[in-house]
């Protein structure tokens, strides 16, 4: 009952796959190819390109990541929570309440530390 | 257990336990032909078509109209365009990953639409209230498994950005991926009220829980919930006014610079085939699926007989769609409407207001189950009664209210704090309306 619906998206990735290279297949057979230096260059802006381009990005990247990391994990706390309520009473509510207390703690240290800002 | 034995094992179990029956064969095998390969990527081609011309109208042009009547082909035009224009692939790019982007990209957008019920289907055969829902697959963990599919498009993207080896491309990249994981979090979040109401993670459960107790919408946290993942469903699909990752003025195209032809076409593909599915997901969770508020008629024609069940399901899917409509009809109005945020204010935005908002719209939400979905009177002990929507409303519509006010409150504070600080020069940037 459970694991037989996932033989469908097995299909179903093989059917998006197939679906997705068939076009690039029928390009390769129906269009033109003329290589050219110029045009194998990298576009950019429509100026020649210099300079390394896998460079080190800045850390704000990193810090939002990290944030996500912390509310994404926080949400796989609040489903299963979410799909057990009914059965749990005021008891569990309370519970969230003080989870969800803590948290709010993090994302106002966050913000009043300045790592919501784009800077 | 020896080496062979593991390796045998799973399949020898996978084999014991499924047995379908010839019928969900092809039941799948008609879904696979005729949905995913011809009816959604018909409807996603006309919705560019759709959006081309709701656009043009919005600017007071007329739209394409050369193309057969009322520029109908133009989407027909357009593939044979796509399929012949030359793949150019810079001589400098990741050629496997290049290729890999797109690839995964659409792939990612088909599976999203494997779990949305589009109609009622059958009975249930132990509930004859309840329906199997018009779907591929109902499994347990439908969201789950949506969330976990529609987030790999955030790795197509930036495999798309870095493997073209572009200055701009990258900076796209990341700052798509920046956007999309900030507003996955309040996507997430305020799917989380449908599921403390319904107490399943199946979008068929969900469904059906919206035929006994109406529309998920008509509630204030329901309200504040739907308006949430509304706006998290434009930055996750990158359309306006989030379109910063392909912002034209500032990086070329971003992440799909380096891509023309038909590799551009599959990430085009992708983009409209991702609004149609998260305006479904929006569809069934909020709006109810099929449903029409005031007329039960899945259950008043009933799915026994071939006749009722094609009428039932003939309706179903045809409110269904209009809903879906409506809502891609809504971004494209949008699009027509809102420019382009600014980075950090697309960045604040996430979090200092859509991340709070929709963490406390779930207690909100709990305080909604108490007062109206959980069996029972609530307030039997305070000596009066009231209609349970009633009391619902009466508790939760100021809390949201409140709510509101309290995020923007803090916000607009924290904002004339700066201009403030610019204003006497204690800051070293400038106003903070100028980006630094």
């Amino acid at each position: 009952m459970i694991i037989y619906n996932y033989i469908f998206v097995g299909l179903l990735l093989i059917v998006a796959i197939g679906f997705a290279l068939a076009p690039l297949v029928l390009v390769a057979l129906v269009a033109p190819r003329k290589q050219s230096l110029a045009k194998q260059d990298i576009y950019e802006c429509g100026v020649r390109t210099f300079g390394e381009t896998w460079i080190r990005f800045r850390i704000q990247y990193y810090i939002y990541a990290i944030m996500f990391l912390v509310f994404d994990i926080e949400t796989l706390f609040l489903y299963p929570w979410a799909v057990a309520y009914g059965g749990l009473g005021l008891f569990a509510l309370v519970e969230m309440i003080i989870f969800l207390a803590v948290l709010f703690v993090g994302l106002a240290y966050a913000w009043s530390k300045g790592v919501l800002r784009w800077v | 257990m020896n080496f062979a034995a593991e390796w045998t094992l799973p399949v020898m179990w996978a084999q014991q336990q499924v047995e379908l029956e010839w019928w969900t064969w092809l039941r799948w095998g008609l879904w696979l032909v005729l949905g995913f390969v011809g009816i959604f990527p018909g409807v996603v081609a006309y919705m560019v078509w759709a959006e081309r011309k709701v656009a043009a109208r919005f600017q007071d042009r007329i739209g394409p109209n050369r193309v057969g009547p009322l520029g109908l082909l133009q989407p027909i035009a357009d593939a044979i365009k796509l399929i012949t224009k030359e793949n150019i692939v810079p001589r400098a790019a990741d050629q496997v990953v290049h290729l890999m982007a797109p690839v995964l990209l659409l792939v990612s957008a088909f599976l999203v639409l494997a779990v949305v019920p589009f109609g009622f289907g059958t009975s249930q055969v132990d509930n004859p209230a309840h329906f199997n829902g018009f779907v591929p697959i109902d499994p347990p963990a439908g969201i789950l498994y949506l969330i976990a599919v529609a987030s790999v498009g955030a790795l197509a993207i930036f495999l798309a950005g870095w493997s073209s080896r572009n200055k701009y491309s990258l900076l796209g990249a990341m700052r798509a991926v920046a956007q999309l994981v900030s507003y996955e979090v309040p996507q997430v979040l305020s799917i989380i009220p449908v599921i403390l109401w319904t107490g399943s993670l199946s979008l068929v459960a969900i469904m059906n829980q919206q035929l006994d107790q109406g529309w998920f919408l008509w509630s204030p946290p329901g309200l504040l919930a739907f308006t949430l993942l509304m706006i998290a469903n434009l930055a996750e699909v990158n359309r306006t006014p989030f379109d910063l990752p392909e912002a034209e003025s500032e990086i070329i195209a971003g992440y799909h610079t380096e891509y023309s032809g038909m590799r551009f076409g599959l990430f085009f593909l992708a983009e409209y085939l991702s609004v149609f599915a998260v305006c479904a997901l929006t569809t069934v969770v909020f709006l109810g699926g099929g449903s029409l508020p005031f007329v039960d008629y899945p259950r008043l024609f009933g799915t026994e007989t071939n006749t009722a069940y094609l009428i039932t399901n003939g309706l179903a899917i045809g409110i269904t769609a209009a809903k879906i409509l409506f809502l891609v009809f809504v971004m494209f109005w949008v699009r027509a409407t809102l420019p382009r945020l600014r980075v950090d204010r697309l960045m604040n935005f996430a979090w200092k207001t859509m991340v709070p908002l929709s963490l406390a719209n779930v207690l909100i939400a709990a305080i909604w189950y108490e007062c109206v979905i959980r069996p029972g009177q609530p307030v039997q002990a305070l000596g009066f009664s009231l209609p349970k929507p009633v009391l619902g409303w009466l508790i939760t519509l100021p809390l949201v209210l409140a709510l509101l006010w309290l995020v923007f409150w803090i916000n607009r504070r924290e904002w004339n704090a700066e201009v403030k600080a610019a204003r006497t020069g204690l800051t070293r940037g400038g106003l903070p309306g100028i980006v630094r």
